[in-house]
């Protein structure tokens, strides 16, 4: 049970939802470790727009390489892959999630729950949202002598999908797609199961999508970024699709609403967060090698995070998409394409003005991420439209997502805690903690 | 005046032509043009590939854009841009907020990458007026799939483009573009054949001047001087120099100064083939002139497409393309050659190093920003490796 008295201590606190997925992943690293003895096939793809009910459903298990990588990031194990992969010819100025992962395979592929990866039988190439995605499993083709897949997503480049490009994902699925993964299972998809998993993915992401909404309360119950993380775990990776994953989402749920009765904020490693002082809504990935302290910073401060970009890299599910079991693969185009990081500038800026207004943030922040061009490329102009129409004032940091060579912990708080100064100067004379506000009035689903 | 003096004198001519057009990247010579007529208008096409048919057929002059190079002093580009960003949005950004405003009607991006890409959001919050278009080309390469949804992405552009010309739709338009567009491609063909078979006629700096003009040049202008150059230097015939055969890879987008073109020629490589300019060799067999035009360009863009660091390599890895493409050459060594920060080009370098290890083929590798200034550590690396090369047969 978490400790609500705020207190500092050693082990980090966790609420039941991160124990029950803590369990969901170690059963999921078994499950792949012994893959090839079971002779199940395994399926590598990317996050953002990723098929796993497709995945499920043709009988293979999927692994995702930037969830390796993050964890490894979080186990301080990216360094000595990154150097690994630098060795071989990689750049210092490219993707440090490539490297993490270029250099895990080279090291023996030892995954970071400690169990052995298993070599994909197929590399399916969700090019959704980050060109890096290509020449990622290009790289890693030349490694694995396997198959590849290419599923090719447009960008919204005018902030709206069109019926040609939803047509052109369509007819990838079917054409492409699921041919190539009746080849690797060697079993004929059964639409009936995926139709069966699209909506048991319906109702967990209507389940996440409230906890993400009830950050609209006043004091948040969660926080959305540092949390959140946790909470898009299952939603994002091997999960969804499943009961598993539906019955993670209930008891997040039933959690959430707990701290909500109780009028408690988001727990943080060191219980649960007394007070609650700005509200913030924060744009791009975090840092994962440093993240506890990365985090500390703001909760140090009363920081929390009512709404963040990143949490929709896995799907946009607060604008109200949902997988829908009558329409499995138009559903599924529509979702690869709705990701966040598919989505052009203007968007963007649309969106977090959106979180900024309807969370009611203080202020917000951009960590900006040394190799991601995808989110980083076009921040500071992200940056100056918010503040220009929201009259909001904004933090820019910088940082990387596993290469702990770019995280500098005292640059990031000297300047994190100068923003916070600001914010505290601009509303001074005005109440610090806000107002209580009910679901209903937050408008939350 | 014999036959050389006379190429030699010409040769003058065609470079300062050349020259004029490549350092006008504020793109005066546009406005100027435009000036002359104000119904005219002008789009620029950021690299590598887009096709100008398109642009031409709807009645808009295409101007293909490289960037300030190190000719811009940038000032508000870099506000825009973090420093682990390469150079290359930073110049577009600038040329943008200046000059490219009055010379330039809208903005093509090419989906070759994530800040290309990004570009075209920047530029839609910058200029709201100006048309920006985000052209994304299919990865999946049947025609049925890949190709039915280029055809709809050339035919969105067609239209948006229409409408800001006030052309009308015709057919026959697009069709004599592509007429053109073939001659060009031919003359480029020829050319770079000549310079394969005999580098120190065609020093590689005057071929990039050369190329770099056809941005701003129209077509056929482009054509015609390209066919007085090819002539000047066949009549020149420049003596043959003892330099090892090289080849550049990984140049695609942002480009080098062209002092560092010029750098690595003086340290004993003659560049054989490279890939600066790309999109005027992109396409490497002629397009069909007769019948549908849209459906030609995209039958082109399927089939004849040149391989390329942003295009998905299917069941043909790059590295083994590269490889039959240095042996086809008959080159000595490759020069892997990357803007820093630039993803396509630099996550190809694994692979293509250990293709070239495998098949014993020579290479070094280098990074450079379109704004690079000092050349002298790059002069001492290529010499060297020009020089192994020349002494041992390897780097």
């Amino acid at each position: 049970m978490a400790d609500i008295s705020g207190v500092m201590k050693k082990e980090a606190q966790k609420d039941s939802s991160m124990e029950l997925q803590k369990k969901m992943l170690e059963d999921h690293a078994k499950r792949l470790s012994q893959a090839k003895e079971e002779g199940k096939k395994i399926v590598y793809t990317f996050v953002p727009g990723n098929l796993t009910e497709l995945i499920l459903s043709a009988g293979a298990l999927p692994v995702y390489p930037e969830i390796n990588a993050l964890q490894s990031g979080m186990r301080k194990l990216s360094a000595d892959y990154i150097n690994e992969a630098e060795r071989i010819g990689h750049s210092e100025d490219v993707c440090t999630y490539v490297k993490c992962d270029v250099g895990m395979m080279l090291k023996g592929n030892t995954g970071p729950q400690g169990t052995h990866m298993p070599e994909p039988d197929l590399l399916l190439l969700s090019y959704t949202g980050c060109f890096v995605f290509m020449k990622w499993f290009e790289n890693l083709k030349q490694h694995y002598k396997c198959p590849c897949v290419m599923l090719h997503v447009p960008y919204q480049a005018d902030g709206s999908i069109t019926e040609s490009a939803r047509e052109y994902v369509v007819k990838q699925l079917i054409e492409k797609v699921v041919p190539a993964l009746e080849e690797t299972t060697g079993k004929k998809l059964d639409l009936d199961e995926l139709s069966w998993r699209l909506g048991l993915s319906r109702k967990a992401e209507d389940d996440l999508v409230w906890t993400l909404e009830s950050a609209k309360l006043k004091p948040t119950p969660i926080d959305a970024y540092f949390t959140g993380v946790y909470y898009i775990g299952p939603m994002f990776t091997a999960f969804r699709g499943t009961e598993d994953a539906v019955e993670y989402y209930r008891l997040l749920k039933e959690e959430v609403q707990e701290r909500i009765d109780s009028k408690l904020g988001p727990m943080t490693p060191e219980g649960i967060l007394p007070r609650e002082r700005y509200r913030l809504v924060v744009e791009g990935p975090p840092n994962w090698t440093n993240f506890r302290d990365f985090w500390k910073i703001f909760y140090d401060e009363g920081a929390v995070i009512v709404a963040s970009s990143y949490t929709k890299v896995g799907g946009l599910y607060d604008l109200g998409f949902r997988h829908d079991p009558d329409r499995p693969f138009e559903s599924l185009a529509e979702y690869c394409m709705g990701c966040y990081t598919n989505l052009n500038i203007p968007s963007r800026i649309d969106l977090l003005e959106k979180y900024i207004r309807d969370y009611q943030a203080d202020g917000f922040v951009i960590n900006s991420i040394k190799s991601c061009n995808s989110f980083s490329a076009g921040q500071l102009l992200m940056l100056r439209e918010l503040e220009k129409r929201t009259g909001v004032p904004g933090g820019f940091i910088e940082s990387d997502l596993v290469d702990p060579r770019y995280y500098s912990q005292a640059n990031i708080k000297n300047r994190l805690e100068s923003y916070f100064q600001m914010l505290a100067q601009r509303r001074s004379g005005k109440q610090v903690s806000g107002d209580s506000l009910s679901m209903e009035q937050a408008g939350a689903r | 005046m014999n036959i050389k003096e006379s190429a030699k004198v010409k040769l003058e001519d065609i470079i300062a032509t050349a020259e004029r057009y490549f350092y006008d990247v504020h793109l005066n010579f546009i406005s100027d043009w435009k000036k002359e007529d104000t119904q005219r208008k002008a789009v620029g096409c950021l690299p590598i590939y887009t096709p100008g048919e398109i642009l031409i057929g709807s009645g808009v002059r295409p101007v293909y854009t490289w960037g300030g190079g190190d000719q811009v002093n940038i000032i508000r580009g870099d506000s825009y841009y973090q420093s682990y960003i390469c150079h290359f949005p930073r110049s577009v950004i600038e040329l943008g907020l200046g000059n490219w405003k009055v010379a330039l009607d809208g903005l093509i991006c090419p989906a070759i990458c994530d800040v290309i890409r990004n570009v075209s959001g920047v530029w839609k919050v910058l200029f709201p007026e100006k048309l920006v278009y985000y052209l994304d080309f299919p990865q999946n390469f049947d025609t049925t799939i890949g190709g039915s949804f280029y055809r709809r992405e050339l035919e969105e552009l067609s239209e948006r483009l229409l409408s800001l010309s006030g052309c009308k739709f015709d057919e026959d338009s697009y069709r004599k573009a592509i007429v053109l567009y073939n001659q060009n491609r031919r003359m480029v063909r020829k050319l770079s054949k000549l310079r394969l078979d005999n580098p120190s006629w065609i020093p590689s700096w005057e071929y990039y001047l050369l190329m770099r003009a056809g941005g701003v040049l129209e077509v056929k202008e482009h054509t015609k001087l390209l066919e007085e150059y090819y002539a000047v230097v066949t009549d020149l015939q420049r003596p043959e120099q003892d330099n090892a055969r090289i080849m550049i890879v990984g140049g695609f987008c942002e480009q080098p100064p062209l002092s560092l073109i010029k750098t690595i020629e003086r340290s004993g490589c003659d560049i054989v083939d490279d890939d600066f300019t790309l999109g005027f060799k992109f396409l490497e067999e002629d397009i069909r002139e007769e019948g549908d035009p849209f459906e030609a360009l995209v039958s082109a863009y399927l089939l004849h497409s040149t391989y390329s660091s942003v295009k998905y390599e299917g069941d043909e890895p790059k590295s083994e393309q590269l490889v039959r493409a240095v042996k086809a050459r008959n080159v000595d060594g490759v020069l892997l050659m990357s803007p820093s920060f630039c993803d396509p080009s630099l996550l190809d370098r694994p692979h293509f190093q250990s293709a070239l290890d495998a098949a014993g083929i020579p290479y070094t590798t280098l990074q450079y920003a379109e704004n690079l200034g000092q050349f002298q550590a790059i002069r001492e690396q290529t010499g060297t490796f020009a020089e192994a090369i020349k002494l041992w047969g390897e780097a």
